[in-house]
C-alpha cells in the first residue's frame, strides 16, 4: 500500500500551504494588479483618490458587475450569453413603461419584478433551447439578442420612453447612506450568487457542468435543469441592470444595453474564469469588473480621448489574459 | 564509448510540495525495447513528459545521441526525433489516414501551395505497406478500430525519423488479437534500429517485447537490468517492494437473495435478449472480446443509454430507469471503462468529484454542509488510500490508479446495492490492481452485488463468483468461477459454443 506517502488533512479544512503558492498568486495577481492601477492612478491624479471619484467608480461599475456576475455562472457551465444587452433593453422598457407620472413604492417594486422577469423568461427561452433541443449557447443567444431587441423596439415604437418618477430615478441615481444605491445592490447580488456558487448543491452542480457534463449526467446530475437555471438567474440579472440603467439615464430606451455583454464577458474573462468551464469565482470576476472600471474612470479623469480608450481597453483584456494563462502553466 | 541513445540523469520534480521525480536516471541503448515500469504515481509518466518537453525538471540532465540537450517543448523533443504513442490517442478523426500522417508537413505543388494530395496518398500508401497496415490512405481515421488508430500513430511517429519512441500503455484497449499486430509492428520498427521506451502495466507483454527494465517505485530509481534476469516474482517485488502472494484475494462472501435481475432486455443493434442476475455478496463476472455489446448492456441498466425491450428488476420489483439519476437512486451505480470521458471532472478538486452523485447526502436542502461532506470523504480515505495531498487537490493532478480510486470511493459513498465495474483495472499497476481487489472482495464480503466487465482473462477468474461470457451482443454462456479455465473462456467467447 502507498500508506508511507499518504498525507491526509486530517481537519479536511482547505489548508493554505506553499502547495497554492501559485493558485494564491494567480488570485492576487489580479488584485495586485488592480491595486497597481489605483496606486499609479492616485499619483497621477489628484482627484482620483476622493471619496466622491471612488464612489463614482462604483457607480459606473455596478451595472457591468451584476452583468458580469450572472455572466459568470454562465461561462462557468461552458455557455456564452450575447442577449443580455437586449435583455436590458427590454427589461428597462417594460419598468419605465410601468412608472410614468409620479408612482409610489409598491409600483416600482413591481416595475423592477417585472423588468427582472421579462429578462429571466427571455433568458430561459434561450437556456431551454441550448438545454433540450442542443443549440450552442452562442448561437441561441444570438437569436435571442436579435429577438429581444425586436421586442423593445416593437414595445416602444422605436421611442425612449422619459421617466419622471424620483422614486424610481433613486434606484440608479440616489444613495442609501454615503454609497450610492446601485452599488449597494451590486454587493448585495455578489453576495447572493457568491453563496449559491459556493455554498449550495446548485453551486457545485455549475462547476461539475462545465467541468465535464457527461460526468456530471453519469453522476446523476440533472444538467439540463441546472443549465436552464443558470441562463434564468443571468436573465434575472441582466433584468435587474437593465432597470438600474434606465433609471440611470431618466429613461427606457429600447437601443440601450448595446455591447454590454461584452463588457460583462471581458470582466469575466480578465477575473480569471476560463471559457471552457468548470474554472472560476466570483471574487475573480469582481476584480476583472473593478479592473475595468477604475482604468475606464483613469483614462477619463486624464482627459484621453475616447477613441483611444477603446484601444486601451482591448490591450488590457489581452494582457489580463495572456498572463492568466502563464500562471497556469 | 557509450552506447545510449538517451541518458536521463538525477532528473527531480517536485509538484505541490510532494516529489515526483527525485533524482531518476533512465538510460536507453540503441536498438532496443526499453520497459519503464512502476506502480501508479511512480513517476513514469511524469518522467516521460519531462523527455517529450511537457514538464520542465527541477533538477537533473538529459543527454540524447551523446550530446547534452535541452528539451523545453513538445516540438523541441519531436525535432530531435523523440515521439510518444500516448494512452488515448489523439488523430484528427475527420481526416483521411495519410493528411494524419503528413499533418502540418503536407507535400504542396510549388506554386500554388496547395496540398499535393495525390502524392501525398501515395507517400501514405508506401509506408502503409511497410508496416502492414491494411487500410487505403483515403479512410477517414473515424472509421479506423483502436489497434488501427494505434498503428498509425505508430507509422507516423516512424515517418517522422522518430530515433526514440515512447509507448504508453498501447495495449490497454486492444484485444488480444491486435495486440499481436501491434507486436509485429514494434519488432519492426526495432529492426529498423528504432529504440521504444515501453510503458505497460501487462507484465507478461513486457517479458515478450521487453530487452532491458527500468523500475522506479515512489518517484525514485530502483533498479535497471536486462529482462532476462528477471522473472514475474521479482520483478514485481522490485516495483511494490515487497512480495506479491496473493493478487486476487478472493474472499468467500454469503452469497444471498438476488438484488438486480435483467429479463430480456434488448437494445436493436447492440444487445439482444439478455437475461441474467447477480444475487448479494455475489460477484458476477462478464466476459468477451471487445464489441461483443457488454458495455452497452451495462450502460443501458445505469440509465447512461436507452434499451428497447425487456425489464430490469431490483429487489424483485420492476424498476423504470431513464436516466442515470434513476439508477442511483435505485441503489445503482457504476464504475465506467471511461474515467476521464464520464467519470471525473478533471478540473474539479477530489472532493467535489467524491461528493458528486451524493448531494443528498450532505445536507438536506439547497446548502451543501462542509462538515458532513469532509467527514464522509475522510470516512471513505480509511477505506481506500489515495495519494493525494489533500481533498482541495484537483483529480487531474493525481496519477491514473489513484483516479480510479476517486471514482470507487464517489460510488462508494452511497453504499449502492449494485455496483457495476467496466474494466475496473484498466491501466492500472500491479499494486493499485491488487488494493482494487482486495476491496471488491470486502465489499461483496458486506453484501453488496457486484457486476464486473473485464477483458482480462485471470482477473475475471481470480475475481468472479460466476462468470457470463458475451458474444454479438447476446450472451453465449455460462461458468461457475473456480470451475472456468482461460481456454474454456475464450473457446466460449469466439466460438460461441455455451459450455453452461
Amino acid at each position: 500500500m502507498l500508506k508511507e506517502s499518504t498525507i491526509v488533512s486530517k481537519s479536511g479544512a482547505i489548508a493554505i500551504k506553499g502547495r497554492y503558492s501559485t493558485q494564491i498568486l494567480h488570485k492576487y495577481g489580479l488584485i495586485l494588479i488592480l491595486l497597481l492601477t489605483v496606486l499609479i492612478l492616485s499619483f497621477i491624479s489628484e482627484t482620483f483618490l476622493t471619496w466622491t471619484n471612488l464612489m463614482n467608480v462604483l457607480r459606473q461599475v455596478s451595472i457591468n458587475g451584476i452583468l458580469a456576475v450572472g455572466m459568470t455562472l454562465v461561462i462557468l457551465t461552458a455557455g456564452i450569453d450575447l442577449s443580455i444587452g437586449s435583455l436590458m433593453a427590454v427589461s428597462g422598457v417594460i419598468a419605465a413603461s410601468m412608472v410614468q407620472g409620479d408612482s409610489g413604492f409598491g409600483l416600482i417594486l413591481l416595475a423592477v419584478l417585472a423588468g427582472m422577469a421579462a429578462g429571466g423568461a427571455l433568458s430561459g427561452i434561450s437556456g431551454t433551447m441550448s438545454a433540450k433541443l442542443n443549440v450552442a449557447p452562442f448561437i441561441a443567444t444570438l437569436a435571442m439578442m436579435t429577438v429581444a431587441r425586436g421586442l423593445a423596439l416593437i414595445y416602444t415604437n422605436g421611442r425612449p420612453m422619459v421617466v419622471e418618477s424620483k422614486t424610481f430615478l433613486a434606484l440608479g441615481q440616489g444613495y442609501i447612506g454615503p454609497i450610492p444605491t446601485p452599488v449597494v445592490i451590486f454587493a448585495v447580488v455578489c453576495v447572493v450568487i457568491g453563496v449559491l456558487l459556493n455554498m449550495t448543491k446548485f453551486g457545485r452542480y455549475i462547476y461539475a457542468i462545465g467541468g465535464n457534463e457527461s460526468a456530471a449526467k453519469a453522476s446523476g446530475v440533472n444538467v439540463n435543469r441546472v443549465k436552464i437555471g443558470v441562463y434564468l438567474i443571468n436573465g434575472l440579472l441582466a433584468g435587474l441592470a437593465g432597470v438600474l440603467l434606465a433609471s440611470r439615464i431618466s429613461s427606457g430606451q429600447p437601443n440601450s444595453g448595446m455591447g454590454y455583454e461584452l463588457d460583462a464577458i471581458a470582466a469575466v474573462v480578465i477575473g480569471g474564469t476560463s471559457l471552457f468551464g468548470g474554472v472560476g469565482t466570483i471574487t475573480g470576476t469582481i476584480v476583472g469588473v473593478l479592473i475595468i472600471g477604475v482604468i475606464n474612470n483613469g483614462l477619463n479623469l486624464l482627459d484621453v480621448s475616447s477613441y483611444y480608450q477603446q484601444i486601451i481597453k482591448g490591450l488590457i483584456i489581452a494582457i489580463a489574459v495572456i498572463l492568466d494563462q502563464r500562471s497556469k502553466r | 564509448m557509450t552506447d545510449f541513445i538517451l541518458e536521463m540523469k538525477d532528473i527531480s520534480k517536485s509538484y505541490h510540495g510532494v516529489k515526483a521525480l527525485d533524482r531518476v536516471t533512465l538510460q536507453v541503448r540503441k536498438g532496443e525495447v526499453h520497459a519503464l515500469m512502476g506502480e501508479n504515481g511512480a513517476g513514469k509518466s511524469t518522467l516521460m513528459k519531462v523527455l517529450t518537453g511537457l514538464v520542465k525538471p527541477d533538477e537533473g540532465e538529459i543527454r540524447f545521441c551523446g550530446f547534452p540537450v535541452r528539451i523545453d517543448t513538445p516540438q523541441a523533443a519531436l525535432q530531435l526525433g523523440i515521439a510518444m504513442i500516448h494512452q488515448e490517442l489523439n488523430p484528427v478523426p475527420e481526416m483521411t489516414v495519410a493528411g494524419n500522417i503528413f499533418l502540418g508537413r503536407e507535400p504542396t505543388y510549388r506554386i500554388t501551395g496547395f496540398v499535393n494530395t495525390k502524392l501525398m496518398n501515395l507517400q501514405a500508401e508506401e509506408l502503409l505497406q511497410q508496416y502492414k497496415l491494411n487500410v487505403h490512405p483515403n479512410t477517414k481515421v473515424s472509421r479506423l478500430s483502436l489497434a488501427q488508430k494505434q498503428m498509425l500513430e505508430l507509422i507516423k511517429a516512424a515517418s517522422y525519423q522518430a530515433k526514440l519512441l515512447i509507448m504508453d500503455e498501447p495495449t490497454s484497449a486492444l484485444s488480444a488479437e491486435e495486440v499481436g499486430t501491434l507486436f509485429e509492428t514494434i519488432e519492426r520498427l526495432r529492426n529498423d534500429g528504432i529504440p521504444i521506451i515501453y510503458i505497460s502495466h501487462r507484465l507478461e507483454e513486457i517479458f515478450k517485447m521487453a530487452d532491458r527494465v527500468t523500475i522506479l517505485r515512489d518517484g525514485r530509481y530502483i533498479d535497471s537490468l536486462p529482462i532476462k534476469d528477471l522473472n514475474k516474482d521479482t520483478l514485481i517485488t522490485k516495483m511494490v517492494g515487497r512480495p506479491l502472494t496473493a493478487i486476487f484475494p478472493k474472499e468467500e462472501a454469503v452469497i444471498g437473495p438476488p438484488v438486480l435481475e435483467v429479463k430480456n432486455l434488448t437494445r436493436h443493434g447492440f444487445f439482444e435478449g439478455i437475461d441474467f442476475l447477480v444475487r448479494r455478496g455475489e460477484i458476477l463476472g462478464i466476459s468477451g472480446l471487445m464489441g461483443a455489446g457488454r458495455t452497452e448492456v451495462m450502460r443501458a441498466i445505469f440509465g447512461l443509454d436507452g434499451f428497447d425491450s425487456g425489464e430490469i428488476l431490483l429487489d424483485g420489483k420492476p424498476i423504470r430507469i431513464r436516466n442515470p439519476s434513476d439508477a442511483i437512486r435505485s441503489g445503482i451505480t457504476m464504475v465506467t471503462e471511461d474515467r476521464k470521458e464520464l467519470g471525473l471532472i478533471l478540473c474539479r478538486p477530489i472532493r467535489e468529484n467524491m461528493t458528486l452523485p451524493s448531494m443528498d447526502l450532505v445536507g438536506k436542502g439547497l446548502f451543501v454542509r462542509r462538515g458532513s461532506e469532509s467527514r464522509l470523504c475522510e470516512a471513505m480515505t480509511s477505506q481506500i488510500v489515495i495519494k493525494m495531498s489533500d481533498f482541495q487537490q484537483p483529480v487531474q493532478s493525481l496519477s491514473g490508479g489513484n483516479q480510479q480510486k476517486v471514482v470507487l470511493a464517489k460510488w462508494l459513498i452511497r453504499k449502492p446495492k449494485v455496483l457495476i465495474l467496466d474494466e475496473p483495472t484498466r491501466g492500472i499497476d500491479v499494486g493499485a490492481k491488487a488494493e482494487i481487489y482486495r476491496l471488491i472482495s470486502s465489499l461483496a464480503k458486506e453484501g453488496m452485488a457486484i457486476i464486473m466487465v473485464s477483458s482480462e482473462l485471470p482477473e475475471i477468474i481470480g475475481m468472479s463468483d460466476r462468470i457470463l461470457v458475451m458474444g454479438d451482443g447476446k450472451i453465449k454462456g455460462e461458468f461457475t468461477g473456480s470451475e472456468a479455465t482461460q481456454e474454456d473462456i475464450l473457446a466460449c467467447a469466439i466460438g460461441g459454443a455455451g459450455v453452461a
